[in-house]
């Protein structure tokens, strides 16, 4: 297991994070000794070598009094890195000062300011910076001014934002409550709590001050003679460019040097600060042997010995096998965790990328899975999913989502593929087809929502539905409602239908036989109607028995199930449920039961039912 | 650069939304439209208050230590600057607004015409480097996102997230001095400067556009990664609609919010960029104009370039949001710490 300094670690030690670590630190290391080395060679006039280019004894070339430009580069540093030092701690100090004032002053008060630094915000640095430099004059001080207040406005934001959250916290609330003043507040507790995020905006902005001031020394609005910064020396250089290209390049290139490095330390430091624990797995691990046995031909769904694994040994769905004959409806039982969904994902092909999903047999309609095509997949399974709301796309029309089907699998022209669609909206008694196919999703409450998705699957001709949870998300009106309408979907098409559920309840009420799976495996298979009086499995009767009815004493609490279902890296060699289990004994520890035959239509696995 | 975030859609009950939900679209859009007003109002003092905010006596520092007395009264009466301020803030208003923007110290040239003669050039540019950075990115980001979802692919996400990174960092006059360096004088493959012609916007467009394709590109990427772990996705991925379907017709108009909100911030800030890029390539825009008048100090000028720039980057900030205010009918963009 990782934990989180692993992680922060891990983000430090990217090579993103390491390039910029090493520019930053060179960079500093050249502020320092730059000018104490080569600070003479800078500066020493040389009649002889006027405006030279690159040569043996000056790489970078010489400049108009014969200087060596290499080592005006490298002197050049430090003042460049002052200066953005300074125009950075300006634009801070300012910024704070302006995102902290609406804490302190009176209500209109601050919201003029808050308003001013929305305004602000919205301005390019630049355009500020300029502005700035005009009032300020021309030179360094002009610049270094401009860039501080062309960085004030973010951190002002920055400020405000996070104030704002800190405000409403409960020590802030009750430090006022107690009469703290409201300055002693905001540098007693506001300040102190959002410093953090401050500082890693500070590192961030010292990169872009730098290119800011670059620019503008660059453009003669900052630096000027005979002081010089890389902007400057940029400056003098673009002037030769036609004659002498690498005069301007060498001071581009550090230029361009530090802004990537404090670019990507900038993020490094965002990053590091962000992340919280996320470990990742690389093993791998195979599946079952196929089984070899006659497929079942009546069986309009049919799935042997299905398997999903994780890289790193997590196993959620484990040698699951099902059968789904036409017209039946099937639910599917489990805490949540216990792998019905992906369960659910495997049949459809759509379990996300790292899992992997191994199966000895699965056929849909009387075919391999792998034969079939994605047009034959595409109308020949419908799916319908817990969240309606976010199951259809929200930038298109409904109608045309539906109609795409048609479109896309057979071929239908528009206008024919929408009449459809209308068709089968008004199928699932969507009131007003016509209109709702024009609209958008956020324009239908849940409940319709969940009607056009069930239409969407009877476009094709669906010989299997496969519903998770799809009424968990609506409410209890609602649910009956969609719950008979998939009823109705199933006398009607023909179609088998797979409903996952975690609520025992409605699964016994609308299914005609139930599998209960407990932590990857099916535990259980039975009909739904032996359910209150047949169930074998303890985990079956214990669901069962947590249910509420009209008998239950309403007085005491609802009878649970103690412990908790393993994480599925971590079930052991015996029967999962053997840690909650109140009839385990050594053996369901230690060895694992099969499904076996246990009366009519009845399959338990269970060393305590079948020993 | 702005914080924005995007409303996710909102369950509404079952009664007819045509009338609140086109109402309430109605008074974000008079809002918007306040807030440029008031931004606007702010910026004509801005503006205004800047010749008076330099220290000394601007018409003094203008025309130099060794102008006659003579000359700089004269020159402080045409402008007005020995008025009373209130007076001479409502005659600049009124000027404004009718479009006279005052006259150029050096040259003596109406400011409104120096303007209008340049601004062309500088939208061009900001416009087509802006068109260019979509085209190419937004593929781009959509690609990298497809190829290395869920982690697959670790060595295309570093590569991406490192050149993506990197081109983000370097400032455009550094790629306008870069390849007026190689492709013009190097290669001459183009011009170098100047504005003549098609091969000439070539270099500063490609210059203005690289920073901006790396930024849409990582954009585009993470929206994408988002909206494809969506449950419309799972539901779309079922339906087995063939790949380019599933991505272009699902996936991309739900990324475009995000996308197209960051394309319009960044239009302000191309034209922002368009200075430094201009400066270099000596392209007759406007950015070239402030740069000239403020080392000249034309305050004039000055004054009024950099008025003309804020009203534009106000101007397309209202568009952009406005455009999508229209555009997207689930989401809504706010700032966050509004």
């Amino acid at each position: 297991m990782r934990t989180d300094s692993d992680a922060r670690d891990s983000v430090w030690r990217s090579p993103s994070a390491i390039i910029g670590g090493v520019i930053v630190a060179l960079m500093a290391v050249l502020a320092v000794v730059g000018p104490l080395i080569w600070g003479a060679t800078a500066e020493r006039v040389d009649a002889a070598a006027i405006l030279q280019g690159s040569s043996a004894a000056h790489p970078l070339g010489t400049d108009n009094l014969g200087r060596d430009l290499l080592a005006r580069v490298l002197v050049a540093g430090r003042y460049s890195l002052s200066l953005a030092l300074v125009a950075t701690l300006i634009g801070a100090a300012l910024g704070i000062l302006l995102g902290a004032l609406p804490s302190v002053l009176p209500r209109r008060a601050a919201r003029f300011v808050t308003g001013a630094v929305h305004a602000l915000v919205a301005f390019p640095g630049l355009l500020l910076a300029m502005f700035t430099a005009v009032v300020a004059g021309l030179g360094a001080r002009g610049a270094v001014l401009g860039i501080g207040v062309a960085i004030a406005p973010g951190f002002a934001r920055l400020t405000q934002t996070l104030a704002a959250s800190v405000a409403g916290s409960d020590y802030v609330a009750a430090a006022r409550m107690l009469g703290v003043p409201r300055r002693r507040v905001l540098t007693r507790h506001i300040l102190p709590n959002i410093a953090e995020p401050l500082i890693l905006n500070l590192a961030q902005s010292l990169g872009g001050a730098l290119l800011g001031l670059a620019g503008m020394s660059f453009l003669g609005l900052g630096v000027q003679p005979p002081d010089f910064d890389w902007g400057r020396l940029l400056f003098d250089g673009f002037a030769r460019i036609y004659v002498d290209p690498e005069v301007a390049l060498g001071p581009a290139a550090a230029v361009a040097l530090a802004g990537i490095g404090f670019n990507l330390l900038g993020d490094t430091l965002a990053r590091a600060a962000a992340r919280s624990s996320a470990g990742r797995h690389q093993t791998d691990r195979p599946g079952p042997p196929p089984a070899e046995d006659e497929p079942d031909q009546d069986a309009v769904l049919e799935v042997r010995d299905l398997t999903v694994s994780f890289p790193g040994g997590s196993t959620p769905v484990r040698g699951l096998s099902l059968t789904l004959a036409p017209g039946e409806i099937v639910g599917l039982v489990g805490e949540s965790g216990s792998g019905k969904s992906l369960t659910a994902a495997a049949i459809g092909g759509l379990v996300p990328y790292p899992g992997a999903v191994t199966y000895a047999r699965l056929r849909l309609a009387g075919a391999d899975v792998a034969d079939l095509t994605d047009k034959e997949l595409g109308t020949a399974l419908a799916m319908v999913f817990q969240d309606p709301m976010a199951s259809l796309n929200p930038a298109l029309r409904v109608g045309g989502q539906l109609a795409e089907v048609a479109v896309v699998h057979q071929g239908a022209s528009r206008a024919d593929a929408r009449r459809r669609a209308v068709d089968r909206l008004g199928h699932v008694r969507l009131p007003d087809p016509e209109r709702h196919a024009g609209q958008h999703p956020h324009e239908l409450s849940g409940g319709m929502r969940q009607r056009a998705v069930i239409a969407m699957g009877l476009m094709g001709t669906p010989r299997v539905v496969i519903a998770d949870e799809p009424t968990t998300a609506l409410d209890v009106t609602v649910q009956r409602q969609i719950l008979r309408l998939l009823r109705e979907v199933v006398t009607e098409t023909g179609a088998a239908l797979l409903f996952i559920s975690h609520d025992i309840a409605v699964v016994g009420e609308l299914c005609d036989r139930v599998v209960v799976m407990y932590a990857g495996r099916v535990v259980e298979e039975l009909p739904a109607d032996r359910l209150a009086a047949g169930a074998a499995h303890p985990y079956t009767r214990a669901l069962i028995a947590s249910l509420p009815d009209l008998d239950t004493d309403r007085s005491r609490p609802l009878a649970g199930i103690p412990g908790t279902q393993p994480a599925p890296a971590r079930v052991g060699p015996g029967c999962a449920f053997a840690p909650r289990c109140v009839l385990a004994t050594a053996r369901c520890h230690g060895e694992r039961p099969e499904l076996v035959v246990h009366g009519p239509r009845q399959r338990v696995a269970c060393w305590e039912v079948t020993p | 650069m702005t914080d924005l975030r995007t409303d996710a859609p909102t369950a509404r009950p079952d009664r007819s939304p045509g009338g609140t939900a086109a109402r309430r679209a109605l008074r974000t859009a008079a809002r918007r439209v306040l807030r440029f007003a008031v931004s606007l109002a702010v910026l004509l003092v801005a503006s205004f208050a800047m010749i008076h905010l330099i220290p000394g006596d601007p018409v003094r520092a203008s025309l130099g230590p060794a102008a006659p007395a003579e000359l700089v009264a004269t020159r402080t009466a045409a402008l007005g600057l020995d008025r009373p301020l209130p007076e001479q803030f409502f005659t600049y208003l009124g000027n404004v607004l009718t479009g006279d923007l005052g006259t150029s110290f050096l040259t003596g040239e109406p400011v409104a015409d120096v303007i209008a003669a340049r601004l062309p050039n500088t939208l061009s540019l900001a416009l087509l480097a802006t068109a260019v950075a979509l085209v190419v990115a937004v593929p781009l980001g959509m690609w990298a996102a497809v190829r290395t979802e869920n982690g697959r692919n670790r060595g295309t996400e570093l590569a991406f997230g490192t050149v993506t990174g990197t081109a983000v960092a370097v400032p455009e006059f550094l790629y306008s001095i870069a390849l007026v360096a190689v492709l013009a004088v190097g290669l001459g493959w183009f011009p170098p400067a100047g504005q003549a012609g098609p091969a000439t916007y070539v270099l500063p467009v490609l210059a203005l556009s690289v920073g901006p394709i790396a930024m849409i590109a990582r954009i585009t990427r993470v929206e994408t990664l988002r909206e494809l772990g969506s449950d419309y996705v799972r539901l779309a991925r079922a339906k087995r609609l063939p790949a380019a379907r599933l991505h272009l017709r699902h996936v991309l108009p739900n990324t475009l919010t995000a996308t197209l909100t960051v394309g319009g911030l960044l239009l302000t800030s191309l034209i922002a960029g368009s200075v430094l890029v201009e400066y270099v390539f000596a392209w007759p825009g406007l950015g070239m104009k402030i740069v000239e008048s403020i080392t000249q100090k034309d305050y004039p000028v000055a004054q009024a370039v950099i008025l003309v720039y804020g009203a534009i980057v106000l101007v397309v900030n209202l568009a952009v949001d406005l455009v999508l205010g229209a555009l997207d009918p689930t989401s809504e963009i706010k700032e966050v710490a509004a």
